[in-house]
């Protein structure tokens, strides 16, 4: 069984077992699994979607439709940004320019995620890792490698732009260079 | 600045607390902790209470807690660092205080992470880094962010497996001591070795379980200490902080918590303590073993041991009880229970008993100098609070 079927399957029970107690006693309360406690379950489920403004970074998204890989590069003093950012807080001004970066890199380190947030229990596990560009900035994306022991801290990497075909949309990983 | 010292402390039992709501959890701590202080409500100025939340119905805590008690009409909010939110509300009171706004004050931790289904629990947690680069697209999840640091630091250093290991042992050893612990149960390394990864190469038994709990701390001026007639009080001898990056990938080499790093250091020279010689001065420490490579890191960051060298000290025992220094004597995040609102304030209850020589006989440390240090850290190093305390004012 998958984590999310698990998962469904658990909170489906969990329904099942309210309505058998408001049709027996007229109230949504069921003893805890673990401790036998006295549990009133709400009734109110929170749905709960975020709306987040990605407006400043437009060119971010667009490059992606190209295949490349966007950060943001500080006029004044060369600072990089990844995630960008149209604020150099090291000089305080806004106005950065965007530079396209090499995806070249070595990998600072990776996990493999076993036990999954629910949003992401339909998938099968993914290893996350870390990888340094040349350019000096990190990017945290998944690993297109599926067995952690062909990994290692400080391997060549690149990181390309790629579309994840079980959600059908586009994002970044890293991927092993060939030697 | 005034000092300040803790004149009451209360801790509840940690673990699966659906026996109790959330105000019922907090009176278990608050109790005790009033009772130690002689002090009635009227006594308390203001309520500081550290709840991270969102897992628990009640969305303004501080409140319906302050109902409950009868401290409706006090000053009252709820404070948020994470796992750190205890030892944040420490301070607040602390600073409250020392800087003569008030002379009484309650610093209450309490988190009710059993009010949801783990499902949820895991989802939300896994929230607490950056959300919309972190989160969204790749499913960070706790134990996976600390999991960058545990492959970081196995590789650079050749540690092992076996090595987080002797932390989970260790903590389970003191915790199967501690009648306030949600695992009373010591484990072999067997045990350890067979458990099943969360996020490679963290393991189930690295890491701290879902729980429900309270501490209490209550805090006093130093006229008021003299007022009351306070005895066997703790002062506080220096509270340093600081934090780190949202987004984990703008951290350097994943060798080191270097907001903990740089929080203790602050308490150090707060408190006037060389950092050459703090595991001489220290009687006893506890530190923010989320998952065990914390632990480790905790060692490193704090100036225990040097850098790279914190797993060999485990090896060596030498952060067991009758050690250079001993470490999470409580049984730690690990064995003792993780309710993060209630954890940084919970390592100060642990040891201002520790220094009045009043936890249970076998896991008490021999307090030689009468100094202890707590050592709290929010999220992934994104928060990082340091308390010394001592006996001496
Ligand atoms: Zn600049």
């Amino acid at each position: 069984m998958s984590q999310k079927e698990a998962f469904d399957q658990f909170l489906k029970s969990l329904d099942e077992a309210v309505k058998e107690a408001k049709r027996a006693i007229k109230l949504p309360l069921i003893p805890d699994q673990k401790t036998g406690r006295l549990l009133w379950i709400s009734n109110r489920e929170l749905r709960l979607r975020y709306a987040i403004s990605v407006d400043s970074n437009k060119k971010f998204y667009e490059a992606l439709l190209d295949g490349k890989l966007l950060a943001t590069k500080c006029p004044t003093c060369g600072a990089l940004y990844f995630p960008p950012q149209d604020y150099c807080n090291r000089c305080k001004k806004q106005g950065l320019q965007w530079v396209e970066l090499s995806g070249e890199g070595e990998l600072l380190s990776y996990t493999k995620v076993v036990v999954k947030p629910y949003s992401f229990s339909h998938l099968e596990d993914y290893i996350v890792g870390i990888a340094k560009l040349k350019e000096g900035i990190n990017i945290l994306a998944w690993v297109s490698e599926k067995d952690v022991s062909k990994l290692k801290r400080g391997m060549k990497v690149n990181v390309r732009v790629k579309e994840r075909e079980e959600e059908g949309y586009l994002v970044y990983e890293i991927v092993p260079a060939q030697d | 600045m005034r000092k300040v010292g803790i004149i009451g402390v209360g801790h509840s039992k940690f673990g699966v607390r659906s026996d109790l709501n959330m105000n019922e959890l907090v009176l278990e701590s608050f109790k005790p902790a009033m009772e130690e202080a002689g002090i009635t409500n009227d006594d308390i100025s203001f309520l500081y209470v550290s709840n991270v939340g969102f897992w628990s119905s009640e969305e303004l805590p501080a409140i319906s807690i302050a109902e409950y008690l009868g401290l409706t009409g006090k000053g009252a909010m709820r404070v948020e660092a994470a796992c750190a939110s205890g030892s944040a509300a420490l301070k607040a009171a602390h600073d409250m205080i020392s800087a003569g706004e008030a002379d009484i004050v309650a610093a209450i931790g309490v988190e009710k992470m059993n009010e949801s289904f783990t499902p949820s629990v895991v989802e939300i947690i896994g929230r607490a880094g950056n959300y919309l680069w972190e989160f969204e697209n790749f499913g960070m999840t706790f134990p996976g962010y600390y999991a960058m640091y545990a492959t970081a630091y196995m590789q650079h250093y050749g540690a092992r497996e076996e090595d987080l290991g002797e932390i989970a042992i260790k903590n389970h050893h003191y915790g199967a001591k501690n009648p306030l612990a949600q695992f009373q149960k010591e484990i072999t390394m067997e045990d350890y070795l067979n458990s099943k990864y969360v996020a490679w190469p963290i393991k189930l038994l690295d890491s701290t379980p879902i729980s429900d709990g309270s501490s209490t701390v209550i805090l006093a001026s130093e006229d008021a200490i003299r007022k009351i007639g306070a005895k066997d009080v703790v002062w506080i001898k220096g509270i340093g902080y600081s934090s780190d990056t949202s987004n984990l990938s703008k951290r350097s080499d994943f060798l080191s918590l270097e907001a903990a790093r740089r929080a203790a250091y602050l308490a150090y020279k707060k408190a006037g303590v060389d950092p050459e010689k703090v595991t001489s001065l220290i009687d006893v420490a506890e530190v923010h073993d989320c998952f065990t490579i914390a632990e480790i890191l905790a060692y490193e960051d704090l100036g225990f041991f040097k850098r790279g060298e914190g797993f060999i000290a485990v090896r060596e025992k030498q952060t067991y009880r009758g050690g250079k220094i001993p470490v999470n004597l409580s049984g730690g995040l690990k064995a003792k229970g993780h309710p993060l609102g209630a954890t940084g304030l919970g390592m100060v209850v642990e040891l201002t008993k520790q220094l009045r020589m009043k936890v249970e006989k076998s896991r008490q440390a021999d307090i030689k100098n009468g100094w202890a240090l707590a050592h709290n850290v929010g999220g992934t190093g994104h928060y990082a609070y340091v308390t010394l305390l001592s006996t001496q004012k």
